[in-house]
């Protein structure tokens, strides 16, 4: 459908909903339920040099609209990605997908995003800055506008594909951040990743996290996510992909109303993993009901 | 997988604070004994996971005990009320290897996945052995149920007010080909110390989604990590590495 269609840094996407990383696996569990090639791409698990277990269990908290995790980047590193994940993925998604890559120092992102930015499959290159710099202290590189900068240049350095920096919303000045991103030669900036959470199980005094924090997301963080889409998009010259709370075609409508070029829906999928391809079925109907009659005239 | 509308036709106490409900709706997905269904409760974001304990062509039948607000809730719920249901989630227990004499080993709200299974293995010929433990008498459930398809059935409570003081450990039938076990953590590590053949072993974890799809429930096993939702809730006594 014509009026759905958008372009994100130069690929044309049938429509702007993308499942977000680390809740749509790589995409096969789906693929059990629906026909994913509706999507307009998903971005797969946050993928690493090295192969990671992440972190002890329990991992998950629920919240009041949402849910708190810490995985901790649990995937079988980048070579076992391109080795076996890809090859099976190609049999159930036919359009590009979006790679999600993290590291623990600039060397590891830009080995990853390297070998990734190879395959064919892949259309973008999704740069998750919210890990901690190993090199810097354990100080996550999303929170400090030189260090993200120097992972985007690093990357840039080594790839052909476009690159989106995926920004934390754990910071008090996002707009620098995305800026520095946008310097060092960003192709565009996603966001919100999770907001830094916790829960206390009130039987055992202690966290219900094992790793005492974990990254909240779903429905409840959204109106946060509005905001900082609308302060970065209105701040950079480059393509902004939001999410975070994202559950609904009018949730879609309304982060591009704050200036995203496509959003990405993540926790929900967890827990309806129909979401997608109900928001992208129902997407027209509510367009026309606040007469919007095509998602590029949303645009910035 | 499916996802699908259920409609509740049952739900009764067991004991005071232990449900039965019987859910009737598209059970196609339900095959083996030992997997379960993820349920969408309103104003609860996260679904919560429960043993199939009984299928019919149209019913699903679950055991469930209150012990939050999920649970609670259900408790709560009448018959002709609905549910989401997300069914055919995790790998269940396999059959075919337990001998001629399996063991099966159930403690508290472990007991009811082990209902199905029993059933399969009577019609499958074989002698079954049941040992359901509990803390005290009035917390039993299911004891007529697993006599009544033909298992021999004992009963251990912790403080001895019901059958044979002690855990399921301390009522372990002299002679088994094999075991299934399902319970709290510690009673399954006592399993795995006192069994004398190999087995498999139920585990629960914390779930984000319950299908596969976000690493929440991953454990480390001899044969690398596996998701308790999508390669469990069911693993072989060989593969277990106990957490540090
Ligand atoms: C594979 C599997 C099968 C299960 N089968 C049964 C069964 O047949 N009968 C039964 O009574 N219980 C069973 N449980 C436990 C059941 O899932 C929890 O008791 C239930 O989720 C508690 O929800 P609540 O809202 O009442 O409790 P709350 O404490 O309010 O729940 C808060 C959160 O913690 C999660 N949670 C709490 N306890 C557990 C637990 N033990 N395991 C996993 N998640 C938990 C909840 O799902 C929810 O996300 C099973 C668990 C798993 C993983
Ligand atoms: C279980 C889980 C795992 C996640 N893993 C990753 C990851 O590997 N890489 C990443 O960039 N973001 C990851 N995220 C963050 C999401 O992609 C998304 O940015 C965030 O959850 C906000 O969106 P939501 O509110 O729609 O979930 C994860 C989120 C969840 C819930
Ligand atoms: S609960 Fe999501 S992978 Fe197991």
């Amino acid at each position: 459908m014509e009026r759905l269609k958008v372009d994100l840094c130069g690929i044309e996407m049938d429509n702007p909903v993308i499942p977000a990383s680390g809740t749509f696996g790589y995409g096969y569990e789906f693929a059990e339920l629906y026909d994913i090639n509706v999507l307009g791409t998903f971005s797969f698990k946050g993928t690493t040099k090295e192969p990671r277990f992440g972190n002890p269990t329990p991992r998950i908290a629920e919240c009041t609209s949402g849910m708190i995790n810490a995985v901790g980047l649990q995937n079988p590193g980048v070579e076992k990605v391109i080795g076996t994940e890809l090859p099976k993925l190609k049999k159930c998604f036919h359009k590009p997908v979006m790679a999600n890559v993290s590291g623990f120092a600039i060397d590891d992102y830009a080995y990853t995003c390297a070998l990734l930015d190879k395959e064919e499959q892949v259309g973008w290159l999704e740069v998750n800055v919210s890990c901690p710099n190993v090199h810097g202290g354990g100080m996550s590189f999303g929170t400090n506008p030189e260090a993200a900068a120097a992972v985007t240049r690093a990357v840039k350095a080594v790839t052909t594909k476009p690159v989106i920096v995926k920004l934390s919303p754990n910071v008090t000045d996002i707009v620098s951040i995305a800026k520095a991103c946008e310097e060092a030669g960003a192709d565009g900036i996603s966001l919100i990743n999770t907001l830094l959470g916790m829960r206390i199980d009130l039987k055992t005094r202690k966290p219900v996290i094992a790793n005492t924090m974990g990254g909240f997301s779903g429905p409840a963080i959204f109106p946060v996510a509005v905001r900082m889409v609308y302060q970065v998009a209105h701040a950079v010259n480059i393509p902004v992909v939001g999410m975070g709370g994202v559950s609904t075609a009018e949730d879609v409508l309304e982060m591009m109303m704050a200036g995203a070029k496509a959003v990405e829906v993540g926790a929900q999928n967890l827990v309806d993993p129909f979401v997608c391809k109900n928001i992208i079925e129902n997407l027209p109907a509510v367009m026309d009901k606040y007469g919007i009659k095509t998602l590029k005239e949303l645009a910035l | 997988m499916k996802v699908s509308m259920f409609t509740i036709r049952e739900n009764t106490a067991l004991t005071k604070n232990v449900y039965r409900m019987v859910l009737e709706g598209d059970v196609s997905e339900i095959t083996r004994p030992g997997t379960f269904v993820n349920i969408r409760l309103s104003g609860l974001y996260l679904r919560r996971p429960i043993s199939v304990n009984d299928t019919d062509e149209t019913t699903l039948t679950i055991i469930y005990k209150v012990v939050g607000k999920g649970t609670g809730q259900m408790a709560a719920m009448t018959a002709g009320e609905e549910l989401e249901v997300m069914t055919g989630l995790g790998n269940g227990y396999d059959t075919a290897v337990s001998g001629d004499h399996p063991l099966l080993l159930g403690g508290g709200v472990g007991v009811p996945p082990l209902y199905k299974l029993a059933k399969e293995l009577i019609a499958q010929g074989k002698k079954v052995s049941v040992v359901l433990g509990f803390n005290t008498a009035d917390e039993v459930f299911c004891e007529e149920e697993f006599k009544a398809i033909g298992c021999d059935t004992v009963v251990a409570t912790a403080d001895g007010s019901y059958g044979v003081k002690g855990f399921v450990t301390d009522a372990l039938p002299e002679e088994y080909t094999y075991f299934y076990t399902c319970g709290p953590e510690p009673m399954l590590k006592a399993v795995y110390k006192t069994t004398t053949t190999s087995g498999q072993f139920s585990f629960e974890e914390r779930m984000g989604c319950g299908f596969g799809a976000c690493m929440g429930c991953s454990c480390h096993t001899v044969t690398g990590y596996k998701r308790i939702c999508k390669d469990g809730p069911v693993l072989v006594k060989e593969e277990i590495l106990w957490n540090a």
